[in-house]
């Protein structure tokens, strides 16, 4: 990995004060809009999980899914000032290079993570650090397939169209995958379409806290199924965008 | 030549348009010798950028071959023999020049100092500034500092003084022939006449696609850097005035005649004496378009 081209890459991410500001503000501004009022209930809506938690993993993994796609938005807007061509006429190689990207999505994901690990503790979340960790590791491997996608809608669309496709996006996701409340019940259509969207096993991260199996064998299948799909189109994305824009 | 370090051989590329196929480049073959500096002239649309992004290895050509230094253009890149201006660009934001031509110097083998590539682009006192706060002729120095602090082999520029004026250009020429002299490689794409004749040794003429002429740059002056005098000269004998002196061909127009001329000035004094009455005088420089239409038939 060329590290100094790393170090500014991550610094200029971190320059970028509105958008810093904006991904990392408004899942905590929701966080607390929802949760401050009903924190002493104990088991939401039947998942055995407290609703301070609930909302703390579903809020993070519509945050840190964010963060991810939000390489997509950079990319994106590299490849129209023409940046992105520059630097494939660099020693620079197609792996280093999504490397640094996805490398990037985690940084903004974990800064993300933390500040809600935080307001989560601040409204009564109390996990065992074994708990913290393993939730922890299941989020960050369950961002792996949103990192691909990340790079790929960043080689497939341009600065005016990506937001549109990751507001829509995400909020699909995030209903889906049941951040704002568990979606279809314990069967039926609705439960069988959400268990294959990779949001959903991010926010069933929060079930460490009822101990044992947080993600079924199902989870893992799905995020690996997920992960090289969205691997191959991002990939396939890059090679084919060579024109000029 | 056999030996030459750049081979550009039988090269062919279409594009989809919306009427069927584009053919951009329809058998391009040049071959370029360390140290030369060659321009690629043409009018916009004559295929220049389209053989420069498969120099580059940016395309891969539909028939053809390209060899940079022996190996094939990405593996001339990977090895950080190239550096390139491409034609669109701006920087990416949040860094300042300084940080953004260290970030590209650090992914190449042996890069040049990054206060030497500063002050050879000319931009040494906006080393601090941010990206995106530069003006247009700055961006294209700094994006000149991005090309040239990798010390490559070949720097190939697309239409690099587009975006710059008068005394930006000239900066910029002075620049490229301070980077020449270290033996370098440079292969430009221009559309100006001017620029080819000036700055480089060599041009290669391109339209439609095809090369239509290529060899010193004296010679191509020659050929394309043609007058045309009119008159209004009724009933005169064209014969006559084709014999003068500085003239290649005349044609008639009506009551005017067209004179082209290899020497317009000695053209003009011996029409004045042979033709008193010659009214309506014009001289006119051939643009590029016009003396490429007259190459190209």
């Amino acid at each position: 990995m060329p590290l100094v081209y790393v170090r500014y890459e991550l610094l200029r991410t971190l320059r970028n004060r509105r958008f810093f500001l904006l991904s990392l503000g408004f899942p905590l501004i929701l966080y607390y809009v929802f949760v401050s009022p009903n924190r002493h209930v104990r088991d939401f809506d039947h998942t055995g999980v407290s609703l301070a938690l609930y909302y703390m993993v579903g809020l993070a993994s519509f945050g840190t899914m964010s963060a991810m796609l939000s390489s997509g938005g950079r990319i994106a807007a590299e490849r129209a000032v023409g940046w992105n061509r520059q630097l494939r006429i660099t020693p620079l190689t197609p792996r280093a290079y999504f490397g640094v990207k996805v490398l990037t999505g985690y940084m903004m994901a974990l800064l993300s993570l933390l500040a809600l690990y935080a307001a989560g503790s601040s409204l009564g979340v109390s996990l065992t650090a074994l708990e913290w960790l393993k939730m922890t590791g299941l989020i960050l491997i369950g961002l792996v397939p949103f990192a691909a996608l990340g790079v790929a809608i960043g080689h497939m669309l341009t600065p005016d169209s990506i937001g549109p496709a990751m507001g829509g996006g995400i909020s699909l996701l995030a209903l889906l995958g049941g951040v704002w409340f568990p979606l279809g019940g314990s069967h039926g259509f609705l439960h069988d379409l959400s268990q294959c969207i990779p949001s959903y096993w991010l926010v069933q991260a929060s079930h460490v806290a009822l101990g044992g199996r947080s993600w079924s064998a199902t989870g893992w299948g799905v995020m690996v199924a997920w992960t090289i799909v969205l691997s191959v189109l991002a990939v396939r994305a890059y090679r084919r965008d060579t024109g000029r824009i | 030549m056999p030996g030459a370090e750049i081979q550009l051989r039988g090269l062919v590329k279409s594009f989809r348009g919306p009427d069927g196929p584009i053919h951009a480049v329809r058998g391009v073959d040049v071959e370029i010798d360390a140290g030369e500096t060659v321009a690629l002239l043409g009018p916009n649309g004559a295929g220049k950028s389209t053989t420069i992004d498969m120099l580059l290895g940016l395309l891969k050509p539909d028939e053809g071959s390209v060899s940079v230094f022996g190996r094939e253009p990405a593996q001339a890149v990977a090895h950080g023999a190239v550096g390139g201006m491409l034609q669109t660009g701006e920087l990416i934001r949040d860094l300042s020049v300084r940080e953004l031509v260290s970030m590209i110097a650090s992914l190449y083998p042996a890069p040049l100092g990054v206060q030497e590539a500063l002050e050879l682009a000319g931009i040494g006192e906006i080393a601090a500034q941010r990206t995106q706060k530069l003006s247009g002729g700055q961006t294209q120095r700094v994006r000149l500092a991005v090309a040239l602090v990798s010390d490559p082999q070949l720097l190939v520029l697309d239409e690099p003084t587009v975006a710059l004026d008068v005394e930006g250009r000239h900066a910029f020429w002075t620049t490229m022939r301070a980077f020449a002299a270290r033996g370098k490689t440079i292969v430009f794409a221009t559309h100006y006449l001017e620029e080819a004749d000036a700055y480089a040794d060599r041009a290669v003429l391109m339209a439609h696609g095809a090369i239509v002429a290529d060899g010193p740059t004296t010679e191509i002056r020659a050929m394309v850097g043609t007058r045309t005098i009119r008159a209004t000269l009724p009933g005169v004998e064209l014969d006559g005035l084709q014999s003068l002196p500085g003239v290649s061909s005349a044609e008639r127009r009506g009551e005017a005649v067209v004179l082209r001329c290899s020497d317009s000035d000695a053209a003009i004094r011996a029409l004045l004496a042979a033709q008193p009455d010659a009214r309506d005088i014009e001289i006119a420089a051939a643009g590029l378009e016009q003396a490429f239409l007259a190459l190209t038939g």
